[in-house]
C-alpha cells in the first residue's frame, strides 16, 4: 500500500534507547526503548509502509519517522458484552422493588 | 542544540521558567519552606476573575443532582435513622466533558494574556481534550503529550479515545510508550516550540477548580438549605481535591469534610512496562494518589499548587470491580452513563452514606463522560486480553489488582478501606527528610511541614523523632 504527498499518516520513532533512558526504572522497562508515535500530513511524494518518511503535524512541525500506518483507524471501541455486569440492572431494580407493592 | 536526555533535564528550570510565567523564587522562604497562600493570591486569579473568564468560554455552572434511586437503595441498606442524601456534580456537562476545563480555561486564558501562541500539557488523560478546547476557543494551538503505548504498541483504549478527543479538537497528539520520560519529551517540545505549559500544578490551574467548591457550596444552600457535610473527591495528582476544598471555604463552607477516594492499585508499578495495561483506571488511583499526596513538589514546577494534605480529612480506597459496579448502578438507577472518575467517589459515597445519618448530605464533586475506550464493557474486555481475570464476588476479601477484577455480588458488599491520614503524614516527613539529607529542620521548615499537612507542629516533631 502506498501513501501520497498530503495523505494523513502515522509514523514512528525511537526517542531513547534503553541505555539511554532515565535511572531507576523497573527491570522490564528498562530493557525497551522509549517510542514515539505522531500522526501528520506526509511530506514525501510517495512512500509505503515501514519507509523513513517526513510529515507535517497538524500544528505545522516537521517530523521524521517511520511511517506505520496510512489512514490511522481509531483501534478502541466499545468492546464486548460482559457477562458479570449483565444481571445488575436486574438485580438492583428487584431490591429496589422489595416490600413496595 | 543537544536532545540528548541528561542535557535537556540540565535546562529543566530554565525550560520551565520560559514557558509557565510565574516566579516560584518570589515565594520560597527558607530551606523547605514557601509562603503557599501568597503564591495562590499573587500567581492565582480571584474567584470573581476566574468566574468571568469561566463564563466567558462556556465552563461550569453544572447541575447538582440528586441520585434519588442510588439514595433509595442506600436507605434499604442503612440501619434505622442511618443513610445519607447523596448528590452528584454534573462536571461532565462541560464544553470538552469533564471537570478539567475549569483548569484549562485559565491556563488558556494566561497563555494568550501573555502573547504564547499555543500551549502544551503532558496527560493522558480529560485534561489533554480541556486543553485543546479551551485553546481554540482562545485562538491558540495546541500540542497533548500522553504515556499510551506499552513496548507491544498495545494503547490502553482510555489513553486511545483522549487521543481521539484531542485530535478532534485540532491538537497534534504525540504518544509515548510508558515511562517517566515522557516529562523529558515534553521539555524537549516546550524548547522547540515556546508554546506554554499549561501545567496542571500552576496556582492560576488549581485556582480553576475554586469555582467547583464555590458552586457546590451554593448549590447545596440553595437545594437542601445547608452546605454538604461531606464532599468526596476523586484523588490522583490533588487537583481537584485542593481546589474544591478552597473554593468550599471562600463560599464559607468552613465545617465540611473533604473526604478523598481512589482506586486501590497496590502492588502495581507506575513505571512498569509490564503493569501498564494490567490496570483498568488510567487515574483517580493510588500510584499517583499516594505519591502526589505525600510529596507534591514531585510536579514538573517547582512548587505544586495542589496540596491535598492541607485540606483531607479523610482518604478511602474501593477496588476496581466495584467502581464498575457503580457505574452500572448509576446507569441503570440513575439514567446517567458517566466515566470512572467520578464513579470512583461515588463508589466511597454509596458505602459512606449508610454510616452516616439521614440529614446529612455528600456530594461527590465530579462526573466525566465516557464513551469508546471508556464505558466497563471496553476496559474489562481490554482487561481480559491482558490476562487478568473477572469473576463476582467479595471485592473487599478477594480484589487483586493486576491478576483481577471482582464484581460484587450484591450491593451490600460495596465497602471502602480507609487508608491512615497519620500514615500519610508520617510519609510526608519521611521524604522531607530524605530530600534533605537527614539534616536538622529550621522552626520555619517545621512550621511549614505542620501547616502542609494540616498538623501541629508538636505532631511533625514526633513524626521526625520516630523516623530518625
Amino acid at each position: 500500500m502506498k501513501a501520497f504527498k498530503g495523505d494523513w499518516v502515522q509514523i514512528y520513532f525511537i526517542a531513547l534507547e534503553p541505555d539511554e533512558r532515565a535511572e531507576h526504572l523497573p527491570e522490564d522497562t528498562k530493557k525497551v526503548p522509549l517510542e514515539v508515535r505522531i500522526k501528520g500530513f506526509l511530506m514525501n511524494e510517495e512512500a509505503e509502509i515501514n519507509d523513513e518518511v517526513i510529515i507535517k503535524t497538524v500544528i505545522g512541525r516537521e517530523v521524521k519517522g517511520k511511517m506505520i500506518e496510512i489512514n490511522p483507524v481509531y483501534k478502541h471501541n466499545f468492546g464486548e458484552p460482559i457477562p458479570e455486569l449483565l444481571n445488575i440492572s436486574n438485580e438492583l431494580l428487584s431490591i429496589l422493588e422489595e416490600g413496595e407493592e | 542544540m543537544d536532545k540528548s536526555y541528561n542535557s535537556i533535564m540540565s535546562r529543566k528550570n530554565e525550560i520551565m521558567k520560559k514557558s509557565v510565567g510565574v516566579d516560584y523564587s518570589k515565594y520560597e522562604i527558607e530551606g523547605l519552606a514557601f509562603d503557599y497562600e501568597k503564591m495562590m493570591e499573587e500567581a492565582g486569579y480571584s474567584i470573581e476573575k476566574i468566574i468571568e473568564l469561566q463564563n466567558e468560554t462556556g465552563v461550569g455552572n453544572t447541575p447538582l443532582v440528586e441520585l434519588k434511586n442510588i439514595n433509595k437503595l442506600i436507605k434499604k441498606l442503612s440501619p434505622k435513622g442511618k443513610g445519607a442524601r447523596v448528590f452528584v456534580k454534573d462536571e461532565a456537562t462541560n464544553p470538552s466533558l469533564s471537570y478539567k476545563d475549569r483548569r484549562a480555561s485559565v491556563s488558556a486564558y494566561r497563555a494568550k494574556q501573555m502573547g504564547y501562541k499555543g500551549i502544551m500539557a503532558a496527560t493522558s488523560g480529560n485534561y489533554g481534550a480541556a486543553v485543546a478546547s479551551q485553546a481554540v476557543k482562545r485562538g491558540l494551538r495546541s500540542i497533548i503529550v500522553q504515556e499510551c503505548h506499552d513496548s507491544r504498541g498495545i494503547g490502553q483504549p482510555e489513553i486511545l479515545e483522549k487521543a481521539r478527543a484531542c485530535e478532534g479538537y485540532g491538537a497534534e497528539v504525540v504518544q509515548i510508550s510508558v515511562g517517566p520520560e515522557l516529562f523529558y519529551y515534553f521539555l524537549l517540545l516546550l524548547e522547540e516550540t515556546g508554546y506554554f505549559n499549561a501545567s496542571l500544578y500552576t496556582p492560576f490551574g488549581i485556582a480553576g477548580v475554586e469555582t467547583l467548591g464555590w458552586e457546590i457550596a451554593h448549590q447545596s444552600k440553595s437545594l437542601c438549605g445547608k452546605f454538604p457535610d461531606v464532599v468526596i473527591s476523586t484523588h490522583a495528582g490533588g487537583g481537584i481535591t485542593t481546589g474544591t476544598a478552597r473554593g468550599l471555604i471562600k463560599a464559607g463552607a468552613f465545617d465540611t469534610k473533604v473526604i478523598g477516594a481512589s482506586v486501590d492499585l497496590s502492588g502495581l508499578h507506575m513505571a512498569s512496562d509490564n503493569d501498564f495495561n494490567k490496570k483498568s483506571f488510567t487515574t483517580g488511583h493510588t500510584g499517583f494518589g499516594i505519591p502526589f499526596a505525600v510529596y507534591p513538589d514531585r510536579s514538573d514546577v517547582p512548587r505544586n499548587a495542589a496540596r491535598v494534605l492541607r485540606y483531607m480529612d479523610r482518604y478511602l480506597l474501593v477496588t476496581q470491580g466495584e467502581v464498575f459496579y457503580m457505574t452500572e448502578a448509576l446507569a441503570v438507577l440513575e439514567g446517567m452513563q458517566r466515566g470512572p472518575a467520578g464513579n470512583t467517589s461515588l463508589t466511597a459515597a454509596f458505602a459512606l452514606a449508610q454510616e452516616m445519618n439521614e440529614d446529612e448530605i455528600i456530594v461527590i464533586n465530579e462526573t466525566e463522560y465516557t464513551g469508546a475506550g471508556k464505558l466497563p464493557s471496553a476496559q474489562l474486555t481490554f482487561a481480559k486480553e491482558n490476562g487478568i481475570a473477572i469473576k463476582r464476588g467479595d471485592p473487599i476479601e478477594e480484589d487483586i489488582p493486576g491478576k483481577n477484577i471482582i464484581i460484587p455480588e450484591n450491593p451490600s458488599q460495596i465497602k471502602y478501606i480507609e487508608y491512615s491520614m497519620d500514615k500519610m503524614k508520617r510519609s510526608y516527613v519521611k521524604q522531607m527528610m530524605k530530600r534533605d539529607g537527614f539534616k536538622m529542620f529550621s522552626d520555619i521548615e517545621i512550621k511549614f511541614m505542620a501547616e502542609d499537612t494540616n498538623s501541629s507542629v508538636e505532631e511533625i516533631k514526633n513524626f521526625i523523632k520516630e523516623l530518625k
